[in-house]
This record gives C-alpha cells, sequence and structure tokens, in this order.
C-alpha cells in the first residue's frame, strides 16, 4: 500500500503473485473437446454464435489432452469409455480442472444400468458439476464462471 | 494408473483383427494407427483402426459401442410412459422423431386412434426437428471440411428450432412432448406466428448456405467422386435414408408408408444418382426446403379439436374432469401406478428419420412394461458402409466419409 | 393381402415349411432354423426383397423350447411391400446360419445378436464383441441378466452406500 502511495503516478499497480496467477489462469483456460452425447450438442451451441464461449476466453476447443487445462465431461460415460476417459486426464498437464457437464456425468442421470458408470467421479476428480439434462448453455457458462470462482481462489502451492 | 475394479481396459491384439487387416501390417509395410474415441472429426466417440500406408487408408476397422447406454434392457424394466423418456436420447439430433417412432409402434400394438390436430402438430415438430438435425449435420460436415462459419449460421438457425421446442415442451432438445395417443397438451397461443416466422426467414438463410458452399471450388474438390456408393451397394448395404436417396432410389417411407397424416401433404423427394458426397449434400439441402414446404401445408390447414385420443384405458383423462367423474378418477388411478395394458403381440413400424430408416420391434406379453423394444436404428446399418467407402482414398477424405454418412453414435451404440 | 405378398408367402409356407400368422397387417412366418438361408434367398432372388430392415432376437427365459425368436424384417422397395421372419431357436447352445452371403448388412446384426444375447452364428466372417467391452462376461439382454442398477443413496442409507461406492482418487 505503502509503495503505491510512492509509485501512484507512475503506472505501476501492484497485486499478490497468487491473484495475478489465478487471473491469468481463469481468462485462458482452453477447454479439451470431450463431448460425448447430446451435452455436447449442447456444448457445441454454447461454443456458437449464441451462447459465445470464446468471450471468457475459450475460443478453442482443444483436440490434444497435452494442450488443455479444462476437461468438460459432456455426456454419458459408458464402461467401455472409462478407461480412456482416464487416461486422457491423465494425459493433461497440470494445473488441470474438470466440469461434469449433464445428470448422466455427474450421477449417472437417467440411465440406472449396467451399462453407464454412475457418475464420472467414480473416474476423476470433479471440480463443477453442472444439473441438467442437457443443461442449457446458460446453465454451462454459470458453471464456467463458478469454477472461475474457484480458481480465483486458489493458493498458488495447490498446483505447485 | 486405473484403480477401478469395475472397469476393463479396451485394447486389441493384432492377433484378434488379423483377419480384417492386410499381410502388410504384422511385416511392417503399413502402420495401424488408431483414430482414437476422442478425436475432433469422428462425430462422437468412434473408434477407427486405421491400416495405413503413407496416407492412403488399406484397412478401415470402425470399433462402436462406446457410448453404449443399455435402453433396450433399460425400457424393459420401465412402464411404457416411463419409457418414453429415454427415447429421446438415443438419436438425440432427431429427439421428437424417436418420440414419434416409439409412440406410433405402440398405437399400432394397441390400435389407438389419434385425433387430426395432433397428427398435424406430429408433423410440424417432426419436420422442424428434421431441419434442425440437417443443420447440425451441415455445420459439423462443413466445420471438418474447414468451412467454420457454415458452423455459425447453421447453429444460429437451430437456435430459432429449439426455442419453438421449448415454447411447446419445456425443454431444448428432449422434450417428450409427443406421448402414446397424442401430445403431452396443447400447443401456446404463439406457436403458430413462431413458426410462421421461422419459415419466413428460412429459405434466405438456406441460400446463404448455398452461396457459400455449392459453387465453391475448395468444396467440391473435397466431395465430388469421394465416397461414391453405387446402387447395387446401396442395396445391398441396407443403407436407408439419404445415402439410399443419393444413390438412385428415391425410396422414403414418409411417400411409401404414410404416417400420421403424410399422406395429406404434397412434397417431393430428392434425389440423385450420382452417390458421391456431392450428391449427399445437396440432396440433404433439398430435404430442409422441402421439410419447410411440409410445415408451411400443416400449418395453413392445421384442425382445431383434442390433442389426445379419449381412449381412457390409455389416455389419461383431462385433470379437469377428476373431480367430476368417478370413472375418470379410476382411469387416472389405474394409469399413474400401474400403466396401461396392452394386448399380447408384437409389432415392427418405421419411420423416416433423418439419418433413414428409423424402426422400432415392440413385443408386448399383456404386462404395463414392455418386454422387448428393438431399435433399428439407421447408424448402426448405414455405418457398416464406411470400410467399403474408405479403401483406397486418403486419411483426409476419410474425415469427409465419416461427415457424409451423417452417423449419430447415439443411433449406432443405443 | 397384396398379390405379390400372397405368392411370396406361399411360396416359402410350400418349399420351406413355414407357418403364416398375422397381427395389425403385419405378415410373420415362423421357420426353422434350417430353412432361413434358402428362404431368404428365395425373396431376395425370386421376389425382389432388396433390403434386411430389421434382425433381432427375444428371449423367453424361463421358458427353454424355445428360448430364443430371432425376427427378420424384409423390405421390398420397388412393390412396397414388408414381410417378418421368425426363427424359434433353443435354449441351450443356441445357433443359427450367417444370412451375410444374401444380405451383406447382416453382419453387424449378428455380433450385435453374439454380443448381447449370447446366439452363435455359423460361417459369420468376425465374429466379435461389438457393443460390450472385449472381456465382458455374460450376453446382457438375456432375461437372467441383472439390469445392474445402483442404488438410491437417500439420506437414511447414506453411509452404508457411500462405502461401497467407488471415488476417483487425484
Amino acid at each position: 500500500m505503502g509503495i503505491e502511495q510512492k509509485l501512484g503516478d507512475m503506472g505501476v499497480v501492484t497485486m499478490k503473485l497468487e491473484q495475478a496467477v489465478n487471473w491469468a489462469r481463469t481468462n485462458a483456460m482452453w477447454p479439451m473437446l470431450f463431448g460425448l452425447a447430446c451435452c455436447a450438442i449442447e456444448m457445441m451451441s454454447a461454443q456458437a454464435a449464441n451462447y459465445d464461449m470464446s468471450r471468457f476466453g475459450m475460443e478453442l476447443m482443444r483436440a490434444s489432452p497435452r494442450q488443455s487445462d479444462l476437461m468438460i465431461v459432456a455426456g454419458r460415460v459408458s464402461r467401455k469409455m472409462a478407461p480412456v476417459l482416464r487416461r486422457l486426464y491423465d494425459q493433461m498437464p497440470d494445473p488441470k480442472w474438470v466440469i461434469s457437464m449433464g445428470d448422466c456425468a455427474s450421477c449417472g442421470g437417467v440411465f440406472n444400468n449396467y451399462a453407464i458408470v454412475q457418475g464420472v467421479d467414480e473416474v476423476v476428480p470433479v471440480d463443477v458439476y453442472v444439473a441438467g439434462c442437457p443443461p442449457r448453455p446458460e446453465a454451462l457458462i454459470h458453471g464456467i464462471i463458478t469454477l472461475h470462482e474457484k480458481v480465483k481462489g486458489e493458493n498458488i502451492k495447490d498446483w505447485a | 494408473m486405473l484403480e477401478q475394479s469395475n472397469v476393463t481396459i479396451t485394447e486389441v491384439s493384432v492377433d484378434e483383427i488379423r483377419h480384417l487387416i492386410s499381410d502388410r501390417a504384422p511385416k511392417g509395410e503399413t502402420v495401424l494407427l488408431n483414430m482414437g474415441p476422442q478425436h475432433p472429426s469422428t462425430h462422437g466417440v468412434l473408434r477407427l483402426l486405421l491400416e495405413l500406408d503413407g496416407e492412403i487408408v488399406v484397412n478401415c476397422i470402425p470399433d462402436v459401442g462406446f457410448l453404449h447406454t443399455g435402453v433396450e434392457k433399460n425400457m424393459e424394466a420401465k412402464t411404457y410412459v416411463k419409457a418414453a423418456v429415454m427415447t429421446d436420447r438415443l438419436d438425440y439430433l432427431n429427439t421428437v422423431g424417436n418420440n414419434l417412432a416409439y409412440c406410433l409402434a405402440i398405437e399400432k400394438l394397441v390400435d389407438l386412434d389419434v385425433p387430426p390436430r395432433a397428427q398435424a402438430i406430429r408433423v410440424i415438430l417432426t419436420e422442424l426437428q428434421r431441419i434442425a438435425s440437417h443443420l447440425v449435420w451441415l455445420g459439423t460436415h462443413a466445420l471438418d471440411l474447414a468451412a467454420m462459419s457454415v458452423f455459425l449460421y447453421c447453429f444460429r438457425e437451430r437456435e430459432h428450432i429449439l426455442d419453438i421446442l421449448e415454447m411447446v415442451g419445456g425443454q431444448r432438445m428432449m422434450t417428450t412432448y409427443i406421448r402414446p395417443g397424442g401430445l403431452w397438451r396443447d400447443t401456446p397461443v404463439e406457436f403458430e406466428d413462431a413458426v410462421r416466422k421461422f419459415l419466413d426467414l428460412l429459405p434466405a438463410r438456406i441460400d446463404e448456405y448455398e452461396a457459400l458452399l455449392t459453387k465453391n471450388p475448395l468444396f467440391i474438390e473435397r466431395t465430388r467422386n469421394i465416397g461414391v456408393l453405387a446402387k447395387e451397394d446401396a442395396l445391398r448395404w441396407g443403407a436407408t435414408g439419404p445415402i439410399l436417396r443419393a444413390s438412385g432410389v428415391a425410396h422414403d417411407l414418409r411417400k411409401a408408408r404414410p404416417y400420421s397424416g403424410y399422406e395429406l401433404y404434397d412434397f417431393d423427394i430428392p434425389s440423385m444418382t450420382a452417390g458421391d458426397t456431392y450428391a449427399r449434400y445437396v440432396v440433404r439441402v433439398e430435404e430442409m426446403r422441402q421439410s419447410a414446404r411440409i410445415v408451411r401445408q400443416a400449418l395453413d390447414k392445421l384442425p382445431y379439436g383434442p390433442v389426445r385420443s379419449s381412449n381412457r384405458k390409455y389416455v389419461p383423462p383431462p385433470r379437469s374432469d377428476i373431480g367430476t367423474s368417478m370413472e375418470a378418477l379410476i382411469h387416472h388411478f389405474k394409469l399413474w401406478t400401474e400403466g396401461f395394458t396392452p394386448p399380447e403381440g408384437a409389432v415392427y413400424h418405421a419411420v423416416e428419420s433423418p439419418r433413414g430408416e428409423l424402426g422400432v420391434y415392440l413385443e408386448s406379453d399383456g404386462s404395463p412394461k414392455p418386454y422387448r423394444v428393438h431399435w433399428r436404428t439407421p447408424s448402426f446399418v448405414n455405418m457398416q458402409v464406411l470400410p467399403s467407402l474408405a479403401k483406397g482414398r486418403l486419411v483426409a477424405d476419410l474425415v469427409a466419409l465419416i461427415g457424409t454418412i451423417d452417423i449419430v453414435l447415439g443411433d449406432v451404440d443405443r | 393381402m397384396d398379390d405379390k405378398l400372397q405368392k411370396a408367402v406361399e411360396a416359402l409356407t410350400n418349399r420351406c415349411a413355414a407357418q403364416t400368422s398375422e397381427f395389425r397387417s403385419d405378415i410373420s412366418l415362423m421357420l426353422a432354423a434350417e430353412q432361413l438361408v434358402e428362404a431368404c434367398q428365395i425373396l431376395h432372388e425370386e421376389f425382389g426383397f432388396e433390403i434386411l430392415a430389421e434382425l433381432t432376437a427375444v428371449d423367453y427365459w424361463p421358458q427353454q423350447r424355445p428360448r430364443f425368436h430371432v425376427i427378420y424384417g424384409l423390405r421390398c422397395l420397388q412393390d412396397n411391400l414388408f414381410l417378418m421372419l421368425r426363427v424359434p431357436l433353443d435354449g441351450n447352445a443356441p445357433s443359427l446360419p450367417t444370412l451375410t452371403t444374401v444380405y451383406a448388412n447382416a453382419n453387424w446384426f449378428e455380433r450385435e445378436l453374439w454380443d448381447m444375447f449370447g446366439i452363435q452364428i455359423e460361417g459369420h466372417p468376425d465374429l466379435r464383441r461389438i457393443l460390450m467391452p472385449y472381456e465382458w462376461e455374460g450376453h446382457p439382454l438375456r432375461k437372467d441378466y441383472p439390469l445392474g442398477y445402483e442404488e438410491v443413496q437417500f439420506s437414511f442409507n447414506f453411509d452404508e452406500i457411500d462405502i461401497r461406492k467407488p471415488y476417483a482418487k487425484e
């Protein structure tokens, strides 16, 4: 505070390192293309012109897990797909976050049977759950903003 | 890194598929590449095992089942009306059409008559859903061929249709609006104006897409003479829908076996003889225009009347009757606790979905839950065409081929 | 019944010992498994049924003879006809001849029959599981296979189910 008073008219702003790092992480979070089923169509609608996700920094959907930091699991995960999901999550570099989009990814949804994993948190750790079948694009954007709030409160040592 | 005990590793050893790949692979002359379940161009979770000689595909083995949901077994455990909720989620781009196929199968089994207003509104919503499905197809197909603005334009149009569906059914995609015996409830007052407004702006928008793609030399270069499917091959592989129509057979179930009042409307079936990717593109764009024509006629002829059948053994009575009539109360009670019980027997009913012939085989044993429901989904059958089309072509053409067959993995894997 | 359909049904009844039945204006013929390929060849070549539209099975467990009924749906496009064939199969070691020589798209349909019902298909070029994972044991659509659902976690049984439920580790 005292520094700012002395350097105020030199155009310098001070903030904590944590705040700066978290601000950078939220404003340019690249999602990985992991649309599986119906929720993928709503995710594509959220990316398209009406509900634009690129205003939150998510212009591109990276196909490669090695270049992305957010995995939006959109759709039902079957037992055949679960190991693939885990392998892709492991291939993502730190820091990484997971949004579980839709009812099927959060808890198994409408399908309570032998073929669907009952909630993707059996396979990967999830940060934000977005409910809906499929959730409206606005609900997904609300989920992303909630994730941004969570990331802004993170400690820099979480990902050290 | 897998600690789960209830998931298994999915690896295929070369021995298991030796009969499907050529002799050059074990010698190392060709490369076995996995175009995995997560890929931007596979339109969902489709896995392709490619045997490549440089850029040329020698063999292509599709591996499906990554979205298998067990819907057929799950529907056997629910009553007929509750199982209708699961039908939306099969082919998730044709949700209203799936509902329609299921309800028509039940009505055929039970021999139930649907009032004409319900039939007309069913036709309107199904054709709007067909336009929406073709818009997604066009958007993603063009996106794969590197025309990104078409993707954004198509989704802008789709928002109008989703607004109309939300107005009638309460939900953008999975409405479950079509129920056995008619519709869930009557359409609101703003419905007709909203549909007319959409129909007025649609032809100009389709002209925009055509101006961007139809005579574009890049698009033509990537789609003409790619994936030519001759008429005999299309019939041999049992392909239906736009694939068959682009190969020279003008077969459409809406004209051949009309259902839900389609015989009252006047429309053409577009068909071409070339059978390549470009022909399939032209057929689908023309289908969008014909769908708009059907919707306009249906709106002009829309009759007044009830939207649900009055057979109280299968269709619940209106809520206002429950306070006054004893029979209405008893029917309501029976339908909500036990569900209706159709007679024993088996039927097969097919409708024309945007991808081809969508059929429901429904067998009942007299209990309130369906004994067996089988979904003959068009994408499952049309996928079998892919290996023969892809042989000898470049990997870049493979991407165009997956798009042109228009598969939806929810349909393939059920 | 349509004239041409009548002739096709008669041909099958005479040459392949089929029994006809009609329900809601759809004809279906009951055949033995040995007559199946011949019947389909007759329909495909002599009567012009070009497309195999549907191939599925129904499980009538606990009844063992027959336990499965395999249903074939054939469509003739030029005359707009539809015919269903039903083949009853025994409970232990059910097997069928393959139809891929007559209709190529029976390939994946028959793989699904093997995967979901355990019906062995003789002569199939590539009989592997198609919808379930490769090492899966059991055939899900059989009636003695459980649905495999997870119990609902209310507040009174929250802890019991929580212990059994797997969660991902980081």
